[in-house]
């Protein structure tokens, strides 16, 4: 698997996107930086781009090269490694050489700008690991789309709806629904909803570092009660895992069928 | 060398393999050959595994192959259309194939064969159908295995590369290889196969020498023979 | 003639007035000796040691407490340490400790009553349940005094600087944390605070009520459990004062209830959860106020009537504005507002477009709370967006026509 994935990874690190993708986190770390002059307000800034950016990015990136290296995925078929093998090495390259670009893109600005003295080392490192965590499920969701899709506009298609449900749809029918419930108790609710969905999840798990709960009155405390704790980190970060593990474990149940 | 016994492979309602048996024995060229959509790649896909047949099972060398890989290292196989990561240059995917196989190569010799020295350091996306094709024939021919599979291995080559990669083959099978080819050149057939499989329907319609063909329909031009094998069936 | 008579009396009583000097190895070893022995214009000089003592009662006595290098009086936390009750008195450079605590009675480092013409500076007040302690007394002056504690919880804790029915008082230049409320007023009137600090209090960093034609400027309130509360009060003047990182559940830079007729002009509110809470105020001008980085950089609720809102920037507020109820005749005029996304084609440094400072989504949080889950989430952006576009739930009467272009500050 290590050999396809450095082979994924350096095809996809030497592509032109790969650049414009590491150049784009490049110029906006900067720019945050260098005319806000506040590392904090550049950390919520940057949340706002990530929770969306990333997913989107991991989305297209993931069935564009599922379907642009179809005819050599085949040719790797006919080699003696197993199908599971190939898959896994594509995807954790692909999401290997996101990060990359994500972590190295936005980390030389900071560092350079004086990152390691400053105390928003921490929320900084949140939302490298959540922007992290974001590429490796959206890539392995936009996988699982294009393994069930032959049609590369239908898979497309897809995927685009998968992200829009996901980060815009799915708060729409959550804000509907808070609405509708309101003379009901709606923390608890409000809580799982969150959890249910990766991007919800990042947005919260930043926020709260950001001590934004203090905004969220009642809600926010039984929020910080559960995410404040070491143990509601571990849940995040677990529930996170999930979102990465299952569409993983699908896609190598969905390999065991598939004809190419 | 090769049995399929009672291979069925539904593509959704399309029937493509219906109840196929075949088995090719070892040595010799056999050219695969039916009109388009009667199931060449998919048998030829059910034999790689990229092809998961519905019913039925295949055997290489007496084992069978479904859900197995390791036998792959004793194949070779030039899939039909050439489309390399554009960001890997010609050496690099090379490199890449040899590391993949656990196996012996003489990689060397092809490159000069077809000339492809000048292109190694070249980024595959920069290169054009013809050279890719080369690329893709010494991928293929630098392993030393028993069976080689040619999926449609003439397209877009020149006519010396065209001769090269005859003589090839023919070097191959006085080793006492077993090379199966799907092509539409019937003069390639002709010049080279030992034996001819028809597929028609999902189903063997015809398996036997050139010679046996001709006579069965009365033709001495092998086109015309394949051509009248066809029409036989839409009358 | 009479001039002079006056000038000689005075001069001959300088003249009387003697110095007692306390010391462990003195004559007069302890203050409340001092104090007995002491007659009018008597300075006591208290010489650097540790005196536990308490209950030091000075009445109708104007005598002057001078502390020479930091002497320490210890209360062993049992009553009020100096209780006064005179006019023209001075108590200054003493160190007292250790203030009982009481659930029935307001024990104080040092308890003011019922006098005149006070000055009380430099002296540092540390383990009290009360600080400095002041009822019905005028023309007092409060100066460059520290007072800490470890206040716990509300119920067992005092205030630093508490004052009850005065008028005329200076309060400046002090330090005031860890105590129930920092500075506390009820019944005060004509008085000043200025450039004092009030942080880590558990409950108000200011704190007063019914107090009205009072002045606030240039003090600074940080990390206070619920930020500086206002109320009930008329004609209160407040300038140049910051309130920052009041941080908590039901925090605020400064709440506002029942405020009429006040300015509140160039102060600074920076990471509060609320910047101003105001609740039924009227008549209130806010002018170059800064706004930074608040949840919500006001909220109104109730009846609030003829404020004016000029020239504030509001910077990076997760909500700018939020209410409750009905917000008649508000101004908002030459904000500048970090939100503004309009232009100024004429380029007279006003834009051109009016700003909306209630967002779609401040309407639900209103009505929903739990809706701030979806806090910066895509969703919530494009509705503020598209409200923005075609407004439809937010109010046309709350409008800036004349947004500023830049910032009213640097």
């Amino acid at each position: 698997m290590l050999k396809i994935l450095k082979y994924s990874f350096f095809d996809l690190m030497r592509s032109r996107w790969s650049y414009v993708y590491f150049i784009f986190y490049l110029a906006l770390g900067f720019v945050l930086l260098f005319l806000n002059n506040d590392l904090n307000k550049a950390v919520i800034t940057l949340m706002n781009i990530i929770i969306v950016l990333t997913p989107l990015i991991g989305t297209i990136f993931g069935v564009m090269y599922y379907y642009n290296s179809k005819e050599f995925t085949e040719l790797l078929l006919a080699q003696p490694i197993k199908r599971n093998t190939i898959f896994m090495g594509q995807y954790v390259g692909i999401a290997l050489s996101l990060t990359l670009s994500l972590v190295l893109g936005l980390g030389i600005p900071f560092v350079l700008y004086g990152l390691f003295r400053s105390t928003a080392i921490f929320d900084f490192s949140l939302l490298l690991v959540v922007g992290s965590f974001l590429n490796f499920i959206f890539v392995a969701l936009s996988y699982n789309i294009a393994l069930s899709t032959d049609n590369k506009i239908k898979g497309f298609g897809y995927a685009i709806l998968m992200w829009l449900f996901l980060a815009v749809i799915y708060d729409g029918i959550f804000l509907i629904s808070l609405l509708l419930f309101n003379d009901y108790p709606l923390d608890k609710f409000s809580l799982i909803a969150t959890m249910l969905n990766p991007i919800d999840l990042s947005r919260i798990l930043i926020l709260l570092k950001l001590d934004i709960s203090a905004l969220l009155g009642y809600t926010g405390a039984v929020f910080r009660s559960f995410f404040g704790t070491s143990l509601g980190m571990v849940v995040s970060l677990l529930l996170l895992s999930l979102w990465v593990i299952l569409p993983v474990f699908r896609m190598n149940r969905k390999l065991r069928k598939k004809d190419f | 060398m090769i049995e399929f016994k009672n291979i069925h492979k539904k593509f959704g309602k399309l029937v493509v393999l219906d109840g196929l048996n075949l088995s090719i024995k070892k040595g010799g060229i056999f050219a695969i050959l039916g009109p388009n959509g009667s199931g060449k790649t998919t048998l030829i896909k059910s034999l790689l595994g990229m092809v998961i047949p519905n019913k039925g099972d295949i055997l290489f060398q007496d084992k069978s192959v479904l859900k197995k890989w390791d036998y792959r290292n004793q194949l070779n196989y030039l899939p039909q259309i050439a489309n390399f990561p554009p960001n890997l240059s010609v050496i690099e995917l090379i490199k890449m194939v040899k590391n993949l196989r656990p196996k012996e190569s003489n990689e060397q010799d092809l490159i000069t064969l077809f000339g492809l020295e000048p292109f190694l350091q070249k980024k595959l996306g920069t290169l054009s159908g013809g050279t890719k094709q080369k690329v893709n024939l010494v991928l293929t021919f630098m392993f030393d295995s028993e069976l080689i599979i040619l999926d449609e291995p003439t397209t877009g080559l020149d006519p010396i590369a065209l001769i090269h990669l005859k003589e090839l083959i023919k070097k191959e099978k006085e080793k006492g290889k077993t090379i199966l080819i799907t092509t539409h050149i019937m003069s390639f057939v002709d010049e080279m196969a030992d034996e001819i499989v028809f597929l028609l329907d999902g189903k063997i319609y015809f398996k036997g020498s050139i010679d046996a063909l001709k006579k069965q329909t009365n033709n001495d031009n092998l086109e015309h023979a394949i051509a009248n094998l066809i029409s036989k069936q839409y009358a | 003639m009479k001039y002079l008579v006056l000038i000689f009396v005075l001069f001959s009583f300088e003249i009387q007035a003697s110095t007692i000097t306390v010391c462990k190895s003195c004559k007069i070893k302890t203050i409340k000796e001092a104090v007995s022995l002491s007659k009018d214009g008597d300075s006591i000089l208290i010489k650097k040691g540790i005196y536990k003592e308490q209950s030091i009662i000075i009445i109708n006595k104007s005598i002057h407490l001078i502390g020479e290098n930091n002497p320490i009086i210890d209360g062993e936390f049992k009553e009020t340490i100096i209780k006064v009750t005179a006019n023209n008195f001075s108590i200054e450079g003493l160190t007292l400790i250790n203030v009982g605590q009481s659930y029935t009675k307001d024990f104080a480092a040092i308890l003011v009553s019922r006098s005149k013409h006070f000055v009380l500076k430099n002296n540092t007040l540390k383990n009290v349940f009360f600080g400095f302690l002041i009822e019905k007394s005028h023309y007092g002056t409060i100066l460059n005094n520290k007072v800490s504690s470890h206040a716990e919880n509300e119920a067992n804790s005092g205030n630093g600087i508490h004052m009850w029915h005065c008028s005329h008082m200076k309060v400046e230049n002090n330090k005031v944390s860890g105590l129930r409320d920092g500075i506390y007023f009820e019944f005060v009137k004509n008085s000043t605070i200025s450039n004092n600090i009030s942080e880590n209090n558990i409950r108000y960093g200011l704190h007063f009520m019914f107090s009205n034609n009072n002045t606030y400027f240039k003090n600074e309130f940080k990390h206070n459990g619920a930020g500086v509360a206002v109320m009930f009060s008329k004609y209160i003047i407040m300038r140049e004062n910051v309130f920052h990182y009041n941080w908590g559940m039901a925090s605020y830079g400064l709440l506002l209830k029942e405020i009429y007729d006040a300015q509140i002009e160039n102060n600074t509110f920076e990471q509060n959860t609320i910047g101003i809470n105001v609740e039924n105020c009227s008549r209130i001008d806010y002018t170059k106020n800064k706004f930074i980085r608040n949840g919500w950089a006001l909220k109104f609720s109730g009846g609030c009537y003829k404020n004016i809102f000029k020239q504030n920037d509001f910077l990076y507020n997760a909500f700018d504005l939020s209410y409750n109820s009905q917000l008649n005749s508000n101004r908002f005029e030459n904000n500048y507002w970090s939100d503004y996304t309009g232009y100024d084609l004429n380029k007279d440094g006003i834009g051109d477009v009016p700003y909306r400072p209630v967002k779609l989504f401040s309407y639900i949080v209103n009505r929903t709370p739990e809706a701030l889950v979806l806090l910066r989430s895509l969703f919530v952006e494009i509705i503020n967006f598209s409200e923005k576009v075609a407004p439809v739930f937010t109010p046309d009467n709350l409008i800036d026509k004349k947004p500023l272009m830049k910032k009213v500050h640097d």
